[in-house]
């Protein structure tokens, strides 16, 4: 046996056991454990309950926060939304993460195609009847060249990002965006074109829910795939503004939370670890690297009877012998 | 026409004598039920093995009743609430004792005497209760799974996975959450369980014997000692 062979796989001297044994009721052990696991779930359900903090929609997005709807609304027109932008499985606009030479998420492709411009803004714009303003501006979109609709959408963005950008800096935004009666009015100084008269169109129709309806029943009637809406919101201020009160972002070791103060998913707080450090909090890689390096620690975890010192470890540090204190007491006085 | 007397001798041919014979010789009854224990199993650390079944069994049970309901009705009824709460208790109560079993595991070495497939399958039980876990968060229709859901694709997603596994798809998310994974889990209990039967629970190290810092008991190939499981 080679020297390589013998760490991982030493000699194992662990003998059948030969000594005394105990009556031992293994089925009442059993029914035992049911009853005192399900008393223990029913004391913390009566004293803690669960959370259920109801979900938003883009109606209420819209309605609470009508510029920062119509921002990530023209962003999704112009294609520089996080969705836009995101590549596969959506769309071919974005490499995605890569780590060296591993490239999975380009490699597996785009299986959910997701069109921002047509599938969040032109599409169900097209599904409102009687409305011949919108009517005309959408004929005028749909038939200019694609350079002109990129200078339309950016120019009427513009005034609504440095808007945004400064809010979130804190500090006096320009007077380019004013919101009025649940109305967001953009001064814009280049020509948007079509894109104010969609833009407020699209507004209106997402306070109304039709929205949210157009984007699940775009392909059937019963519909469970919440892929579109989700992504549409979470390109938005709402969900990360909800989620940050609630301690949910990321930085807030969110991967592993839940709403209210309930455990969460405690399990999760190594993959959440790494997120929390340097290089992988800035990386623009940092799930994949994440992802990665849990991959190999959940081999080595599977594989540890073969990882040499790690597989020692448990005979140099001599926990055994609380484990076992009875028996080495019972050995000796024998 | 009359049935035929029962056969004197089983068919040394059939498919299903060989299996029923190939599971009695690998796992007598005695064995698979057995009503004594070696006397070193005397630890408080060895009620955290049954107790892993048992919240996996009030998971089960919880998870049949909202099942039995459908996926919106623990939002608008109190009942419904109730044993939403019961279910999620029993998830956080699964893991507490099954990570203080897997620790217990680590430092007995386990993986002694021919055990290594018990620690392997072990492990894959946690590895496989993650997801299962993960696609019950992402199948609350509430905020939470919103959230979560949005996050969680970007690493699934970082890696393929989400090509195939879309944690914002409601419908696919309940499947793999009430069937595919559940029944993943149970399956590899089930596993687990048969061959800490089969192998019987890990003797201590043997004091005399230890010397420090040498190579001591660490895994063999499997099947190589079968330890314990025998009845007095």
């Amino acid at each position: 046996m080679s020297r390589f062979s013998r760490m991982i796989h030493p000699k194992d001297d662990t003998q059948q056991w030969k000594g005394r044994y105990y009556p031992y009721d293994l089925v009442k052990e059993l029914f035992i454990a049911v009853g005192v696991i399900t008393l223990l779930a029913l004391v913390l359900t009566i004293l803690f309950s669960s959370p259920d903090d109801k979900p938003s929609t883009i109606a209420q997005w819209s309605q609470q926060k009508p510029a920062d709807f119509t921002t990530a609304a023209v962003k999704e027109l112009d294609g520089t939304s996080p969705t836009a932008e995101y590549g596969p499985p959506y769309n071919h606009n974005g490499t995605g993460q890569e780590a060296w030479i591993i490239k999975p998420q380009k490699w597996l492709g785009v299986s959910h195609p997701i069109d921002t411009e047509l599938d969040f803004v032109v599409g169900p714009l097209e599904t409102i009847p009687g409305d011949p303003a919108l009517t005309a501006a959408l004929a005028q979109y749909k038939t200019a060249p694609e350079k002109q609709k990129k200078e339309w959408a950016e120019a009427y963005a513009k005034p609504l990002e440095e808007t945004a950008t400064a809010e979130e800096e804190k500090k006096t935004p320009p007077n380019t965006v004013t919101e009025s009666n649940g109305t967001v009015i953009v001064k814009t100084s280049g020509n948007a074109g079509p894109v104010p008269v969609m833009m407020t169109s699209l507004l209106a129709m997402a306070k109304s829910g039709g929205v949210d309806g157009s984007l699940l029943t775009s392909k059937q009637f019963f519909q469970t795939d919440y892929t579109k809406p989700l992504l549409f919101m979470a390109d938005g201020g709402l969900l990360s503004e909800r989620a940050q009160e609630q301690h949910l972002l990321g930085d807030q070791w969110g991967m592993m939370n839940e709403t209210g103060s309930y455990p969460g998913q405690a399990w999760l707080w190594l993959y959440a670890l790494w997120y929390q450090v340097e290089p992988f909090k800035s990386s623009e890689n940092a799930d994949i690297l994440v992802m990665i390096i849990m991959g190999v620690l959940s081999l080595a975890f599977i594989c540890i009877p073969f990882i040499p010192i790690v597989n020692r470890v448990p005979r140099w540090i001599p926990i055994y012998k609380l484990i076992w204190k009875e028996h080495y007491r019972s050995e000796q006085s024998a | 026409m009359p049935p035929s007397p029962a056969p004197t001798a089983p068919d040394a041919h059939s498919w299903t004598v060989k299996v029923r014979e190939a599971g009695v010789e690998a796992l007598p009854p005695e064995k698979l039920l057995p009503d004594g224990q070696p006397t070193y199993v005397a630890s408080w650390i060895y009620m955290f093995g049954v107790a892993s079944i048992a919240s996996l069994i009030v998971i089960i049970g919880s998870g049949s009743i909202l099942a039995l309901k459908g996926p919106a009705w623990w939002h608008y009824t109190g009942v419904g609430h109730f044993f939403n709460s019961i279910h999620m208790w029993a998830v956080e109560l699964f893991f507490f004792v099954m990570v203080v079993h897997l620790w217990g595991k680590y430092w007995m070495a386990a993986w002694r005497g021919g055990r290594t497939r018990v620690w392997i399958t072990g492990a894959i039980i946690f590895l496989v209760a993650v997801p299962t876990a993960l696609t019950g968060y992402v199948s609350q229709q509430n905020f939470d799974a919103q959230w979560i859901s949005t996050q969680a694709k970007d690493g699934l997603n970082s890696v393929g996975v989400g090509a195939f596994f879309n944690v914002t798809n409601f419908g696919q998310m309940y499947s793999w959450h009430v069937l595919l994974l559940p029944m993943a889990v149970v399956l590899l209990v089930s596993a687990h369980v048969l061959l800490v039967r089969t192998h019987g629970v890990v003797p201590p190290f043997e004091l005399e014997k230890r010397p420090e810092f040498a190579p001591v008991a660490a895994p063999a190939a499997d099947g190589a000692v079968s330890a314990a499981g025998q009845q007095s």
